[in-house]
């Protein structure tokens, strides 16, 4: 790994599985309140990346609105409709 | 129908793991992306507007055009969703599944969010204010602004966030948060200067020129965050009670 | 092939952002709970804005904030030094407009919901039909 070795690939490769891992979990599940979490989840990850890649002010933004404020959005539509997903 | 998407996506990953073949190596400083203008804005936006911070500087000043209008799609959507959704308590259907009761409200999430909504306007304003020395600015600010209103939302109740906002006061200043925006940049016009010109505002602040277009990226700024703040406490009002504005999660 | 190795390595970001845009385009088309539908629709978008970013990194530089950056500056600025700021702008301001227009999904879909009462794309498709 010499290409990358100025930046702490590690933890890049970490949070690059866990972006994935989230990504999968919430379009699997079910339960539709529970997919909201996890995309929050996916939101923070990503977010972490991208101050890994330098781009604070991009993560500072994605950690309020991805974070925050969409998986608010998400819950609050998941409360008002029918919770169970077929899919 | 699930086998023609898979197919769909494994297409159109082979095609993107060619292409990106020809990309350059990560993290290369001579790459198209970082040589062009990237490197002027780097070079030049210190001296020419004296903030630090290069993303804000081309976010409100060089760009400011199209932060404008992005604050303006932003207003749009607002007013989208409370199109779409709002209606009066009368017209609800019957059939619409029961809504969780929620009996009293819990002490200790009570005080929690007594205590920590005003940490969190205080750091917005913060955030707002020294968007050209770290990160942050209009939008980050103004997220975070809406945010603690959301909070007291969740906290307490749609209807104690909306009696200390009204919702025709939240759409006032959501519009007003544009028309700060767009009135600099008419300002600039009347000075003398092209649309969003900062640096003509330096005769009525009294400052240098530079100075002028810096303090104009705060004006801008202002702007952003108004409308932020309100449209997200709007869409959170709008989607969390479905559009009847009377209780909140 | 060591060489071959490295290269393939070098690209892992893209791999990366190439997966989720896959699993973003599949819940897209596939998924049939309209949620989900906008879940993805959402993942498309951070892969997109990830791919933006990742092109903005330079090696061994900091963040796009000057050092020491109050009034005059007497040094020259080193370009290679900070990372593009152009990239990063862009992408801002597409997180932003991507939760209004996310927003306004989610309306859509709250008054889909009134009207048929599901959010099942087959169910719907059957009243429709009837």
């Amino acid at each position: 790994m010499e290409v990358n070795s100025w930046v702490l690939w590690q933890f890049d490769v970490l949070i690059l599985l866990m972006v994935l891992v989230c990504a999968v979990v919430a379009l699997q599940l079910r339960d539709l309140v529970a997919s909201a979490i996890s995309f929050g989840a996916y939101s923070f990850f990503m977010c972490l990346l991208w101050t890994l890649m330098l781009a604070v002010d991009v993560a500072f933004t994605e950690a309020a609105v991805g974070a925050g404020v969409s998986t608010v959005l998400f819950l609050g539509t998941a409360l008002h409709i029918r919770r169970r997903a077929k899919d | 129908m699930k086998v023609i998407a898979a197919l769909f996506s494994i297409v159109l990953g082979v095609v993107l793991l060619v292409a990106a073949n020809d990309l350059p190596i990560w993290g290369d400083p001579e790459s198209p992306v970082s040589v062009h203008l990237s490197s002027y804005f780097i070079e030049h936006s210190v001296e020419q507007t004296s903030v630090p911070n290069f993303v804000t500087a081309v976010l409100a000043d060089y760009r400011g055009y199209d932060t404008m209008f992005e604050t303006a799609v932003i207003f749009c959507a607002g007013i989208t969703v409370m199109t779409i959704l709002r209606r009066s308590h009368r017209l609800r259907k019957k059939n619409v599944p029961p809504r969780p009761v929620r009996e009293g409200q819990d002490i200790i999430i009570c005080s929690a969010a007594r205590l920590i909504v005003p940490m969190m306007q205080l750091f917005a304003l913060y955030v707002l204010a020294h968007g050209h020395h770290s990160p942050g600015g209009g939008f980050q600010g103004g997220v975070i602004f809406g945010a603690s209103f959301i909070l007291l939302a969740l906290a307490y109740d749609l209807k104690t966030v909306l009696s200390r906002l009204k919702e025709k006061t939240m759409m006032l200043v959501s519009g007003l948060g544009v028309l700060v925006y767009a009135g600099i940049g008419v300002l600039c016009l009347f000075l003398g200067g092209n649309f969003l010109d900062y640096s003509r505002l330096a005769s009525i602040l009294q400052v240098t020129e530079i100075e002028a277009r810096s303090h104009g990226i705060l004006g801008v700024e202002v702007g952003v965050a108004l409308t932020v703040t309100c449209i997200m406490l709007s869409l959170y009002a709008d989607l969390a009670s479905g559009g009847e504005m009377d209780e909140g999660l | 092939m060591a060489d071959f190795i490295q290269a393939l390595l070098g690209h892992y970001n893209n791999w990366a952002f190439i997966l989720l845009l896959m699993i973003g385009f599949y819940a897209m088309i596939a998924k049939n709970n309209l949620i989900k539908k906008v879940i993805g629709m959402s993942i498309f978008q951070t892969a997109i804005i990830l791919f933006y970013v990742s092109m903005a990194v330079k090696k061994n530089s900091t963040i796009p904030i000057l050092d020491h950056g109050h009034g005059a500056v007497e040094h020259a600025i080193d370009v290679a030094a900070y990372a593009s700021p152009l990239p990063h702008v862009l992408m801002l301001t597409a997180i932003v407009v991507g939760v209004a227009t996310l927003g306004v999904a989610l309306a859509i879909i709250q008054k889909i919901h009134r009207t048929y009462d599901t959010i099942e794309e087959d169910e719907i498709m059957e009243i429709i039909a009837q």
